[in-house]
């Protein structure tokens, strides 16, 4: 046992002494979630619109006025007529144009309808898609307003978006990031330090030690547990003081899951390390093979019912997609361990895994 | 000093189709200094891989203080000192604290066998709060050996322990162990430099994985058969193509300055080598007889095997 707590302290050294990695350790967790939470926003303010009104009547201004009035939108300019609207778009500021048809009012007052034409940006698909249902979201609001009497029946939905009703994308990228970043740390950091020794020469004098292979795993192992936790710590602090991402459930159970997922990550990262020799493989190896899938394939950033089959797939034997599942359940909805039990253990069962696999593939010699 | 402490019979190990080593044998005493002589490539390195339970040989068997290097390398891990033939501590690590790592992992304290490291870790005590990596090569070396013997080691492989240190510091470290054979532990080292040699009790002279000879260093010089002259002048390089030009010569090897000549055994002299040479246009020349060094016999062995 003192021969581990050596070796233990050992690691320790070597991650206090490495003043740089320690500050990517500690740094990235919160530039990560600054960048994604206030630049790389899907969330719609203050875009720029244009409006062309050829009626200038007291109902094409009253819409007008709502939908300046929503804090979504500001008005860049206002047209003077319809061949303006080419080249308002080319500038590229406007993201949005509306037009008016001649007497709004009169002909909506008269025949039931009127004519309004939104134009978007699609150059940017998403964010004009976005735009176009905010606004034709609040004209028709408008107009339920307005002729309330008239229509014998009908049907208001009354819209809610539960655990989320700001539709906040950071209540998303919280745990998508910690997903991300808790997997680079633990997988990243642990292929490389082993793989260090292997290139020093260093794991020569190792096996030559009455240390067992268990004993150098698990050593290498528990300082980046350590950190990887402060990490996690990092990112939820921030999400909850910075950005309000509520926790409603049991913070005790969402610790104890994302331990499990550093566990796991921490033994892929043994089981990367046990089949490189080099830092520069095991270093491609953590991102090419870590990085991408955790990004694109866990359903952070994309919504996996909606690839096809084949990645759907692929998306279910990646470890980051259930821990993602589990947080969102717990932070937002406030579930309890019964509603994550099932992701739980296939993370687990993902850990113990990789831990068997790196301990079989482990050498005990050089080659 | 009677009984084998390691015993190597017929090892071979292969890398692909390279023979790094091909049936080599040899029993090695307790307590010896045993060196092993040979250029860059010659096997060493596999060898004591293979002792030190890094490596499986293709075939043989080999042991260490009675315990088998396949079968029992754990227990043989517990009563090894190993010195790699890279520097391979922890650079981010003090001088100190690498030692007692060492120590640590091997269950032991620098306090309980200090003893035995006393006369080397008092001339790196003086840095042992330096990083490792800050320390000159020979104080490399030194406080590898430090950590290699922390544990008290029945036996020591040190692999290479001299190379790339200056010639003090290379002499002091041989002065180390010849003292540590007193602690009665089996030295077992390589190096590529002959002149070290001479400093241990037997050395293997190996050469493409092939042990080509064992004895003690005297006993080597000893056999070594021809006259041999060493042969100065002031036209250096074209003194060796003339000296291999002349019938009657052995061999020609460069050392430093001069040419060791080895004559065969025909009666010739000094003064009718000193005549072709001058005659030759060579200026300055000066041939004196020497005593042949384990390089020279190491030279002729090496040429007779091929």
């Amino acid at each position: 046992m003192k021969r581990f707590t050596g070796f233990v302290i050992k690691e320790f050294f070597h991650i206090f002494r490495d003043y740089r990695t320690l500050l990517i350790l500690f740094g990235m967790p919160a530039v990560q979630l600054l960048l994604f939470g206030y630049v790389i926003t899907n969330e719609i303010k203050d875009a720029r619109i244009a409006i062309y009104d050829a009626s200038k009547d007291e109902v094409t201004r009253k819409i007008s006025e709502k939908i300046l009035s929503s804090g979504y939108f500001i008005l860049e300019k206002n047209l003077k007529n319809y061949s303006e609207i080419g080249p308002t778009f080319r500038e590229g500021k406007t993201k949005l144009v509306i037009v008016f048809g001649s007497n709004f009012a009169e002909r909506l007052q008269r025949e039931g309808k009127a004519e309004l034409q939104i134009l978007g940006d699609a150059s940017d698909p998403n964010t004009a898609n976005i735009l176009v249902n905010y606004a034709s979201g609040i004209i028709n609001n408008y107009l339920l307003s307005i002729n309330t009497e008239k229509v014998p029946m009908r049907i208001i939905p009354e819209v809610r978006m539960q655990y989320n009703p700001g539709l906040k994308g950071v209540f998303m990228f919280v745990p998508g990031i910690m997903a991300m970043l808790l997997m680079l740390i633990s997988a990243l950091m642990t292929s490389l330090s082993i793989t260090r020794e292997k290139e020093l020469g260093t794991m020569e004098l190792l096996l030559v030690s009455p240390l067992r292979p268990i004993q150098i795993i698990i050593g290498k192992v528990i300082p980046y547990v350590v950190l990887a936790f402060i990490d996690a710590c990092i990112i939820l602090g921030m999400g909850k003081f910075v950005f309000g991402v509520p926790i409603q459930g049991n913070i005790v159970l969402l610790l104890a899951e994302s331990l499990l997922y550093i566990t796991m990550a921490l033994s892929l990262g043994i089981l990367i390390s046990s089949i490189t020799n080099s830092q520069q493989i095991a270093m491609t190896v953590s991102l090419v093979a870590l990085m991408l899938p955790t990004i694109l394939l866990s359903g952070f950033i994309f919504p996996v019912e909606n690839m096809p089959i084949i990645l759907q797939v692929l998306c279910h034997l990646m470890p980051p997609k259930y821990f993602i599942t589990i947080i969102k359940d717990i932070m937002l909805k406030g579930n309890g361990f019964i509603y994550v039990w099932k992701e739980t253990l296939i993370l687990a069962l993902f850990a113990v895994a990789f831990i068997m696999m790196s301990i079989k593939k482990f050498k005990i010699r050089l080659a | 000093m009677e009984n084998p402490s390691i015993i190597v019979r017929n090892i071979s190990r292969s890398y692909g189709s390279v023979k790094a080593l091909d049936d080599i044998s040899f029993e090695i005493l307790k307590g010896e200094l045993f060196g092993f002589i040979g250029p860059d490539g010659a096997g060493k390195t596999t060898l004591f891989r293979i002792l030190a339970t890094l490596l499986l040989p293709d075939e043989g068997t080999a042991s260490v203080e009675g315990l088998d290097v396949v079968k029992d390398f754990k227990k043989i891990r517990k009563i090894l000192g190993y010195m790699p033939g890279r520097f391979s501590l922890y650079m981010d690590l003090s001088v100190e604290e690498n030692l007692s790592f060492y120590a640590t992992i091997f269950g032991t304290t620098i306090e309980e066998n200090y003893n035995l490291i006393k006369d080397i870790y008092r001339q790196i005590e003086p840095f042992k709060k330096r990083k490792a990596g800050q320390l000159s090569g020979g104080m490399k070396q030194k406080l590898a050996l430090c950590c290699a013997l922390i544990h008290k080691p029945a036996v020591i492989f040190l692999d290479e322990p001299t190379t790339g240190v200056d010639a003090v510091s290379r002499m002091e470290f041989w002065e180390m162990l010849r003292r540590l054979k007193e602690s009665n532990i089996t030295i077992m080292v390589s190096t590529p430099y002959m002149d070290e040699a001479s400093l241990c009790d037997r050395v293997a002279l190996i050469q493409d994985g092939k042990i080509m000879k064992i004895s003690k260093p005297d006993e080597i010089v000893a056999d070594y058969r021809h006259e041999l002259w060493a042969v100065r002048s002031g036209r250096f390089f074209e003194l060796l193509s003339d000296l291999r030009a002349y019938p009657g010569i052995h061999s020609v090897h460069a050392f430093g300055q001069a040419a060791h000549v080895a004559f065969d055994k025909s009666g010739m002299t000094a003064e009718d080598l000193r005549k072709y040479l001058i005659n030759n246009r060579h200026k300055d020349v000066v041939i004196e007889e020497i005593k042949p060094t384990i390089e020279d016999c190491f030279m002729e062995l090496m040429s007779s095997e091929k």
